[in-house]
Formats: C-alpha cells, sequence, structure tokens
C-alpha cells in the first residue's frame, strides 16, 4: 500500500485519553419508550407490578439501554477526514442492573484506530471503550465499539 | 412469559429459541428517538444514497437490541446476560423480517455459576447471517 495513511498524529496521541464525565438520570419513562422502540415487551420494562415480582422487585432497563446514555465531552477530540459513518459493532459486559432513578456516569475513550481498504474505499476504523458507573461507585456495564467511517462516493 | 429454562436443560449444540423482528421504517424513526441516535442514514432515503447506502438501514444497535432480546428471552427472569458482542457485517433494511438464532458453544460452571456460551446471529429472510455475535449468561439450576 503506497496510500497515505489518514491517521495523524493527533489522533493517534488521543488514543487512551479519557473523556470528561456526564451523568445521565435514568427516568422510568425512558425505558419504557426504549423497550417499545425495540419493540421488547419483557413486563420487567414496562410493568411495574409484574417487575414488582420478579427478581429486581421493579422495572430494569433492557440490556442495550445505554446507547441512549451521553459521555461527557472528549478532551482531545478526534474527527476523521471522511464524513460517512457507520457502526461496526459492539461488545458489553454486564455487571449490575439499571433502575428508573439511577444516575449512571458515563466516560469514554479511544482504544485503537486503524484504516483497512473496503468495498467503499479506504476505511477508518476508530474503537471505544465506554464505561457506565452507578450512583454506588459499581460498573454497570462496560461497552466496546467499533465505528467505521468512509468518503461518500459522491465527495471522492 | 416462556417457563423458565435451567442449566441441565441445556447442552453445547442446544438450540436458543429463534425471535422474529419486523422492523419497519416508524421503528427506526422511534428508535432514533428513544436512543438519541438521529443519524439520517436511518430515516432519510435521500441522505442515505448520497452516502452510497441502497436504502435507509437499521441502526445496528437496534440489531444489538434484537439480539439482547433473543438472549434475554431465552435465558428468562432467572437468567442473567454478563456479556453480548454483535459485529454488523451485513446491513438490514426496513420492510423484511429478521431472525434472531442462537445455539449452546459451551456450558460450564464458574465461581458457582452456571454459564452458558452461545453463538447467536441475525438472518435475514433469505438466510444470510446479517450480524454475528456471541453472548454469555448464567442460568440457574432446577431447583429439588
Amino acid at each position: 500500500m503506497t496510500q497515505e495513511s489518514a491517521i495523524t498524529p493527533e489522533m493517534k496521541a488521543a488514543i487512551g485519553v479519557e473523556s470528561e464525565a456526564y451523568t445521565n438520570e435514568v427516568e422510568k419513562g425512558a425505558i419504557i419508550k426504549f423497550a417499545r422502540a425495540i419493540g421488547d415487551t419483557n413486563p420487567i420494562y414496562n410493568d411495574e407490578e409484574a417487575a414488582r415480582k420478579s427478581r429486581y422487585g421493579g422495572l430494569v432497563a433492557p440490556p442495550t439501554f445505554f446507547r441512549s446514555m451521553r459521555s461527557g465531552p472528549m478532551k482531545v477530540d478526534v474527527q476523521s477526514p471522511y464524513s460517512a459513518n457507520l457502526d461496526g459493532g459492539s461488545e458489553w459486559e454486564y455487571y449490575e442492573p439499571v433502575r428508573p432513578g439511577d444516575r449512571i456516569t458515563v466516560t469514554t475513550k479511544i482504544s485503537n484506530i486503524f484504516e483497512r481498504a473496503g468495498r467503499l474505499g479506504n476505511m477508518m476504523f476508530i474503537q471505544r471503550e465506554t464505561k457506565y458507573v452507578n450512583q454506588f461507585g459499581s460498573t454497570a456495564a462496560i461497552q466496546r465499539t467499533t465505528g467505521i467511517s468512509y468518503q461518500p462516493p459522491d465527495e471522492s | 412469559m416462556a417457563e423458565q429454562i435451567y442449566f441441565e436443560d441445556v447442552e453445547e449444540g442446544t438450540e436458543v429459541a429463534t425471535l422474529r423482528k419486523d422492523p419497519t421504517t416508524q421503528q427506526l424513526v422511534m428508535y432514533a428517538g428513544a436512543s438519541g441516535d438521529y443519524y439520517q442514514i436511518h430515516y432519510d432515503l435521500e441522505f442515505a444514497k448520497n452516502n452510497g447506502l441502497p436504502d435507509v438501514i437499521l441502526h445496528g444497535a437496534l440489531k444489538n437490541a434484537f439480539l439482547g432480546q433473543v438472549m434475554t428471552d431465552w435465558i428468562g427472569d432467572w437468567g442473567t446476560l454478563k456479556k453480548l458482542s454483535v459485529q454488523y457485517r451485513g446491513m438490514d433494511v426496513p420492510g423484511t423480517p429478521v431472525f434472531g438464532k442462537g445455539v449452546v458453544k459451551k456450558k460450564y460452571q464458574l465461581d458457582g455459576e452456571n454459564i452458558v456460551e452461545c453463538e447467536i446471529w441475525l438472518e435475514d429472510h433469505q438466510g444470510q447471517r446479517t450480524t454475528p455475535g456471541y453472548a454469555v449468561a448464567a442460568l440457574p439450576e432446577r431447583p429439588e
């Protein structure tokens, strides 16, 4: 490959730098709305009475509800040179259930950046690790994501 | 709700119950609102086409949610999802069904927990696996 790398030294320097923290208040209505949007009718997400009889003793959030939360801003901002983005995938580790009223503090960091030629041309892969910590200081979940960016065809 | 599945009920090769989903453009808009992911490739056809896509496409994270439900439906109220990974290899479009499936790959006890590891995936109506994944869950033991 003779193509020049689109990964700048600034981007490399951003790897491992943790973002600012942001604390998300978990609202019951947001959990119910999320469960409805994904089409999951499990009563532990939307039926208070049934959820109280469950092992959790009340409503909990679906496993991917964390996707509705945001982290604080990056201390070092990384911009891919390509404007089109795709989500490559996620890896989750789950430790604690999330309930209405929880306050989940989210931080994220870039764990890796690499490039590869794909069917949409040169593609940049940015991997991030996001940590979700509840109000008791316990890690509720960790998510590792891979974001893919590429040059849209009409701009090349 | 389905009956609780127990650790004793599964073996390597046991199939995870199939979950059918029929995503629509309306569901993509609902998911955009509920998740806060307003990227236009999921609801603006013109925008999607200008990005080289054939149609608006399902949010990867919505497919992730489907695969989460595949596991939580199957492990039941007393099962605990511990890990879930998904890779978006192929795109899925609204208007056609997707099927969430899985198979048990490993079963063992660790630190007092009954662990099952499952290969899971979403396939489209033509049987193409667009979204492979893997899950680790703890199951309860059948009561005496």
